[in-house]
Order: C-alpha cells, then sequence, then structure tokens
C-alpha cells in the first residue's frame, strides 16, 4: 500500500462513503496516506448503493466495498455523523455512543445530496415519503408487498424507485413525472451517447408513467388513502396506501460552507460547492467530489472521487488523465439537468394552510409575508427546527426564490457530551498527527443549542 | 430459519419481530399507524426522507434520541415514540 512512504503520515479524511468517496479513498489508498472515510448511515455505498435486508447490490458496489476493506490504511466509519468544523484542520464527530475531534491535513468532502421535497396538500401525512425516501426504506426492510403507490415528481429516480418498489411486491399504480413528453423524449434521444445509461432506462421501463402531470394534494384520515394527480388540466385520482414524492437532488454543501468554500450555482438552479479540474474546492486542502458539486449521478461521482483522491495525494498526472471521464459524465448530468427542469407552475402546489417547515410546522401563508430568510426566522422558527432547514431551505429557494440561510453549527442535533467534547478536544481520540492539536475554537462558539440562531 | 435471522424488540411496549438488518424506520410501518413522533403542533409523522435529513423519524431508543432510518432494529432494545394515537391535530 504504501509505495513511496512520502505520505505515510499523512490524515486524509473524506467525508462520505457513498461513490464518490469511495472512489476517492481507493485512489488516494496506494500513497500510504492514513485515511478515514466516515459516513452517517449504517453501511457504506451511499444512497444509490444502500445494502439492507431488501437491497441487492450491483457487482460494482460490491467490487468497491470489497477493495475497501482489503486497504488496511483505510478505516471505513459508519453510523459517524460530522456536527461541525473545529478549527481548520478538525471535525467534531458524533456516534451512537461518543462525540470526539478528528484531525486532518485533507479533507474530501463527498457529502452527496437530498431530495427536493416541494409542499403539497396532505404532505405531512403519514405514508408520504421521499421518492429516494421510499427506495431507501424498501431496501432498509420497509415491506411494501401488495400496496398501490403512486410516485410523483421529477427525474429518473421516479423510475428507479418504482421498479425497487415493484421488485418488494408493490403494485405502482402511476409514476407522475412533471417535465413535458417533448423533454422527456429529447432526454430520452440524447441517451445513446451513454449505453450504459440506455440499458438502465430499458430496465426502469414502466406502462405506468405520465409525463406532464403534477401532484395537486394527498388526502387521508390518519394515513393516506388517496392521490389527486393533474395531467394537462385534468384531475384524475388514485386510491393508495403510499405517495412518493422527489423533484430532483439537492446538492449537501453545508459542510463546504462552514469552511468557507465557495459555492456555485449548480445546472439545476440549486448551490453546490465549486471544484476545479482537480476537484480542489476553494479552500487550501478541501476537496469535494460526486453530487455535492452538483446532481449528476454515480458514475460522475465516481470519476470525480477518483480525481479527488489522487489530487490530495498528490498524483496530479494520473488525476488530470480522468478529466475526459468526468468530462463524458458531466455532459449527461447538463442533459438531466436541463430535460428535467422544474415547471414554475410547481409553485402553485402548496396551499395557504400547507406546512413548509416540517419541524417547525410553519405554514406556507405565513411565509408568503415574509421578505426573506431572516425575515421567516424571526417570525415563524421556520428552518430553524431539527432539520436545520435542510428540507424547508431548498423548498423555500424553489417556491420563494430566497438563497438558503447560512448554516451554522452545530449542523445537525447532537448531545451536549459531543458538544463538550469540542471544548475538551481529548487527544487520545482518533488522533494519529499531532501538528493541529490544541487548534480548538472558543467554548462560546458551539456552546449554542442547535436551532436558536438567526442568521 | 435460525433465531439469528430475526430481531425482537418492543415499540412502545408492543413485541415486534424483524428481519435482521431492518432499520427502525421501517419497521415502524409493521404498527398501523407506521409514526415516529408528534409535531410541534401535535400531529403524528412518519418516516419521510429516509436518509438522515428530515429529522422526522426521531425517536427515543433506550433513553436516548435516534433517528429511526439511520438505527437497526436489535435483540432487546426499547424504543419509545411518543405517539400513542394517530390523528390529533
Amino acid at each position: 500500500m504504501n509505495s513511496n512512504g512520502k505520505l505515510s503520515s499523512m490524515e486524509i479524511l473524506i467525508v462520505g462513503a457513498g461513490p464518490a468517496g469511495m472512489a476517492a479513498a481507493l485512489a488516494a489508498a496506494p500513497s500510504g496516506a492514513n485515511i478515514t472515510v466516515l459516513d452517517d448511515n449504517i453501511a457504506p455505498g451511499g444512497q444509490i448503493w444502500r445494502d439492507g435486508p431488501n437491497a441487492s447490490l450491483s457487482a460494482q458496489a460490491l467490487r468497491l466495498r470489497e477493495a475497501l476493506a482489503h486497504c488496511t490504511n483505510v478505516q471505513v466509519m459508519c453510523g459517524t455523523r460530522a456536527i461541525s468544523i473545529v478549527g481548520s484542520h478538525a471535525l467534531l464527530l458524533e456516534d451512537a455512543n461518543r462525540g470526539w475531534i478528528q484531525h486532518f491535513d485533507t479533507l474530501i468532502l463527498c457529502t452527496g445530496a437530498r431530495e427536493l421535497l416541494l409542499p403539497f396538500p396532505g404532505w405531512t401525512l403519514p405514508g408520504v415519503t421521499g421518492a429516494g425516501g421510499l427506495q431507501a426504506l424498501i431496501k432498509a426492510g420497509l415491506p411494501v408487498e401488495g400496496e398501490r403507490i403512486v410516485i410523483a415528481g421529477s427525474g429518473p429516480l421516479l423510475l428507479a424507485a418504482a421498479a425497487t418498489a415493484r421488485k418488494a411486491g408493490a403494485r405502482v399504480l402511476r409514476v407522475a413525472e412533471q417535465a413535458s413528453l417533448g423533454s422527456v423524449a429529447a432526454f430520452a434521444a440524447q441517451l445513446a451517447r451513454w449505453p450504459s445509461k440506455v440499458l438502465q432506462a430499458i430496465a426502469l421501463a414502466n406502462f405506468s408513467y405520465r409525463t406532464g402531470t403534477q401532484l395537486v394534494a394527498v388526502h387521508g384520515g390518519q394515513h393516506v388513502e388517496s392521490v389527486q394527480l393533474r395531467q394537462s388540466g385534468q384531475i384524475s385520482s388514485f386510491a393508495c396506501d403510499r405517495v412518493a414524492s422527489g423533484f430532483g437532488l439537492v446538492p449537501n454543501t453545508q459542510f463546504g460552507q462552514l469552511l468557507g468554500c465557495a459555492l456555485t450555482t449548480a445546472k439545476n438552479g440549486t448551490q453546490a460547492i465549486k471544484v476545479d479540474s482537480l476537484q480542489a474546492s476553494s479552500v487550501p486542502g478541501v476537496f469535494a467530489a460526486g453530487e455535492c458539486t452538483g446532481f449528476g449521478g454515480a458514475e460522475r461521482a465516481l470519476a470525480q472521487g477518483q480525481i479527488a483522491g489522487l489530487a490530495a495525494t498528490n498524483q496530479t498526472k494520473a488525476a488530470q488523465a480522468v478529466g475526459p471521464e468526468r468530462a463524458h459524465w458531466d455532459a449527461f448530468a447538463t442533459q438531466l439537468n436541463r430535460r428535467f427542469a422544474l415547471d414554475p407552475a410547481l409553485r402553485q402546489m402548496p396551499q395557504a394552510d400547507t406546512l413548509v417547515c416540517r419541524c417547525e410546522d410553519v405554514t406556507h401563508a405565513s411565509l408568503t409575508q415574509c421578505n426573506g430568510w431572516t425575515d421567516a426566522k424571526l417570525q415563524s422558527r421556520c428552518g430553524m427546527g431539527a432539520c436545520q432547514g435542510r428540507v424547508c431551505g431548498a423548498a423555500a429557494q424553489f417556491l420563494y426564490g430566497w438563497l438558503p440561510p447560512t448554516p451554522r453549527p452545530p449542523l445537525s442535533p447532537a448531545r451536549i457530551s459531543t458538544l463538550l467534547a469540542d471544548m475538551t478536544d481529548a487527544p487520545q481520540h482518533q488522533t494519529r498527527t499531532t501538528s493541529h492539536q490544541g487548534n480548538c475554537v472558543t467554548p462560546d462558539e458551539h456552546a449554542q443549542p442547535f436551532g436558536t440562531s438567526v442568521a | 430459519m435460525t433465531a439469528t435471522t430475526h430481531v425482537e424488540f418492543a415499540l412502545d411496549g408492543q413485541a415486534l419481530r424483524v428481519p435482521a438488518g431492518t432499520t427502525l424506520a421501517a419497521a415502524l410501518a409493521l404498527r398501523d399507524h407506521g409514526c415516529a413522533r408528534i409535531s410541534v403542533t401535535g400531529q403524528a409523522r412518519a418516516p419521510l426522507c429516509g436518509m438522515g435529513i428530515c429529522q422526522e423519524c426521531r425517536l427515543l431508543v433506550d433513553g436516548k434520541q435516534c433517528l429511526a432510518c439511520q438505527t437497526l432494529c436489535q435483540e432487546g432494545m426499547a424504543v419509545d415514540t411518543g405517539v400513542r394515537e394517530v390523528g390529533q391535530q
């Protein structure tokens, strides 16, 4: 593993063990650097290669997992959440049992993306999930056999979720894509440039797929009972057990922002971490790869991860050689984002009493009276609950045009004992280098409980 | 099937048996309403994002706050959702 011996004391921390993080670790491993990959989920693989009792992992995913397990200088820590940054070269981490500070020389952010969940009447009813959310829950063991499911929103993820649901024995009554038939047909016509995607598309083909179809409302007493969809002005109703809805993906940029990384506007209008041709962010020693640099799929994430891992270990030439592969998948991402662009009419989905912020139960009506994020926080506590605006922040950007507020630590709810670890910076925890110890922020900066800050 | 292929635990005092490797968020659906928590205005909520983002599935496992979607069901765990009755507004 350590071929040149030069980097053996270098600490590389990779946040996120999806395709980008796994590829980055594998590309960096031959340098001999000490590599830690952390992920808040139970197993590596990210969302696309999520493992579980009802998951069947692809050969590629299994191969990468096995290769990682064989790297003695790579430690994969699942069930571990990054809570905050500590100075410029350490993160505050938490798992089920403890909190600690993890130092690094080089950081590679592979924090992925989350689903864009847009509010519509009834979306808080039990039985409504994200589209990727439904897929994740089924893989994790959610029994859906015999259930009637309607999937709505936008993007190829809808078809992937439908395929997972059907395989698990559900009846997928409708897959409602908001993009027009023309857009989807134009996307399909371009697919020949990415042959592996044609095969995927054929595998996912679905007779219940409808374009130009939007969600109107979900109804039910204590659980989903029916959903209304609108196609060409006609409203149709479906009695169903579950509704899964997602409108594309939003890059997870929070850690990059805390570290001071510059953002860019991704092709679908969301914010993403800005990177150069070697996946370096604007902050020295911090790289970013995969969906956190813009929504583009697993193949693009693998190429970016590989580049980041190589560049982080000074293998610049090898990193540059992956450039054409990345460009190939960047072009796919461009098509994806262009053809599944969201119809502005979706802004009419929420009604006055529809909740937009599910943590603080803030309605659409109360937010339409606000003139921006600060006002919304002061008036309503919107975005100040447990999810820290991850759901409503992206929704409000689409609905009201408000740029998501700058994230503040802690980025996730954390135990008090974890926050105290930040103040005591116990050097025995997970620290192989000593150069950055004592690089601890003052206690006051982290003492505030989450959800009380106003941007 | 051997005993190790399933785990048994208590959800709000009710015994549940699920295949090993099932997350708590997936297991919640075995109960009629499938809910994890009560919102600030009293609405019962169930898992939404399934991947550790939305925090809708937070509940107590052996007295500790957890996200059900990032917690595996384990033999003997005691889960408390605080959801006694669904439909309260």
